[in-house]
């Protein structure tokens, strides 16, 4: 066994990325306790208490002021760090506009969950996919040890003198925090050599004096927003550096915007993020087993979407599926939606239609997926349905 | 002047931005009655009223039109004209 594959353990997810998050020497850790995201933070404070991390843990009175505080400490050129999910990221709202537009790199993992009413505790991914437009650098994590490995390299990315732009990390609540299973903990030395410490140019200092995030009138308030965009635009390559960057040091690559399974010579495709992939993939593996050319696309980064890569991933496939945990009501889903528009001014014609599955806890099965690909291939004579509910219980309707 | 990132200024950045363009109405100060009580320079929200050679006069590159020195000048020496830009 190599030095890069040992250090394995079976630990609770939740724990898995609080070690990571320790080996990425937080200076200031600032969060609101709220399930399923607790047992994150639980451990982090644990951390602290028993001098395993050297870093000021504030207990505050809600997400809003958990951000709010990163804010300060962020500007003050400390690397910051907090996490959340659900009502908690709703709450943090005007906060999350603030830190993109201050341009201060904290980053944040989501323990994604489903947004009330009605009160649901469980797994969708509603909060962030919700959130997609505050300016954050989004990357959803398949498995635990994605998380981790995502969490570490969401500070090189957000750190970057060319982008300083914060990063949520987003894993499946429950279904990724609250799982044990084998994870390879970072190593802290080489995290250390991967993530130097945090040295901004700029720092809030009474010794030179100036002003982060000031009142901008209408002569310069959209220059500020294209620089935000322009930083999206230089993160689709950083995230693929900093990706094969952690492969040279850790061993461990999964794409840096995207990754495929049997994409190459797949015909029908199917889109999504997250934790639903692993049944995705046991799914296509029996699929192929009969020979149906199926194949999947796992979406890594969300935001900045990109747009180029996806092209040039799926311009084989002849019908493609996107499935997702959230909808947006009034209109279709987020992922769906920018999918379509990604393809809609390039040659490609290929027929996409989504669905939504798996909201508030629902489990996504095998068969689900089967039924996707099924509807999926008869969409390439003639779309029935754009866009559905798949797992609909109508009965009770 | 180039922007930095994160609206990120150094101190005394508000003599750069101007804010006088809210404006809709402009005062006009008429001299001969201005008495020099200096009470449209003490009431005046932006501060923005001052003296020159002698004269109270509102520095319009900050001044809101808000109208609070023509409504405190006791001998009526300001008047609120429609500004046309």
């Amino acid at each position: 066994m190599s030095e890069k594959t040992t250090n394995m353990k079976v630990v609770e997810g939740s724990y898995a990325v609080a070690h990571a998050v320790m080996c990425c020497r937080p200076d200031v850790i600032s969060a609101y306790p709220i399930t399923p995201q607790t047992h994150i933070v639980e451990n982090l404070s644990q951390m602290v208490a028993d001098g395993d991390l050297d870093s000021e843990f504030l207990t505050v009175d809600s997400e809003f002021s958990a951000l709010s505080v990163l804010i300060g400490a962020s500007a003050c050129g400390a690397r910051s760090y907090s996490s959340t999910t659900s009502q908690g990221l709703a709450l943090m709202y005007e906060v999350l506009y603030n830190v993109s537009g201050m341009r201060v790199p904290i980053v944040m993992n989501v323990a994604n969950r489903a947004v009330g009413a009605p009160l649901n505790i469980w797994n969708d991914q509603q909060d962030a996919i919700g959130a997609r437009d505050v300016g954050w650098i989004q990357i959803y994590a398949e498995d635990v040890q994605e998380a981790v490995d995502a969490t570490l390299q969401a500070y090189k990315i957000a750190e970057d003198s060319g982008i300083r732009t914060p990063v949520m990390v987003c894993m499946d609540g429950f279904v990724l925090t609250h799982v044990y299973e084998p994870v390879h903990l970072l190593d802290k030395e080489l995290a250390r050599e991967f993530l130097p410490d945090y040295k901004p140019a700029n720092i809030l200092d009474p010794a030179h004096p100036m002003t982060f995030g000031a009142f901008a009138d209408p002569s310069t308030f959209t220059e500020f927003r294209y620089q935000q965009f322009e930083a999206h635009q230089k993160a689709l390559v950083k995230i693929e550096d900093v990706a094969r960057e952690f492969e040279e040091t850790f061993g461990r690559y999964y794409g840096g915007l995207l990754d495929g399974y049997f994409l190459d010579d797949a015909e029908t495709v199917i889109v999504t993020l997250g934790s639903v992939v692993g049944t995705i993939k046991d799914a296509i593996d029996d699929m192929r087993s009969v020979g149906k050319k199926v194949g999947l696309l796992k979406l890594r980064s969300y935001r900045p979407f990109p747009v180029q890569a996806l092209r040039k991933a799926l311009k084989n496939a002849n019908c493609i599926a996107v499935i997702e945990k959230d909808v947006a009501i009034g209109g279709e889903a987020g992922l769906v939606t920018d999918l379509k528009s990604a393809f809609y001014n390039s040659s490609i014609r290929t027929p996409i239609i989504g669905f939504v599955a798996g909201l508030g806890g629902r489990d996504i099965t095998i068969k689900d997926i089967r039924k996707i690909v099924a509807k999926a291939e008869a969409s390439r004579g003639r779309i029935e349905s754009e866009f559905e509910f798949l797992d609909l219980r109508t009965e009770i309707l | 002047m180039a922007i930095k990132a994160g609206s990120l200024v150094d101190p005394c950045s508000t003599l750069i931005t101007k804010t006088g363009a809210w404006r809709t109405f402009v005062p006009v100060v008429d001299h001969e009655k201005c008495i020099k009580c200096s009470l449209c320079e003490i009431y005046c929200p932006e501060g923005c009223v001052h003296q020159e050679e002698g004269l109270f006069v509102p520095d319009l590159a900050y001044c809101k039109g808000c109208s609070v020195c023509a409504n405190e000048c006791p001998r009526m020496a300001i008047t609120m004209v429609l500004e046309e830009k």
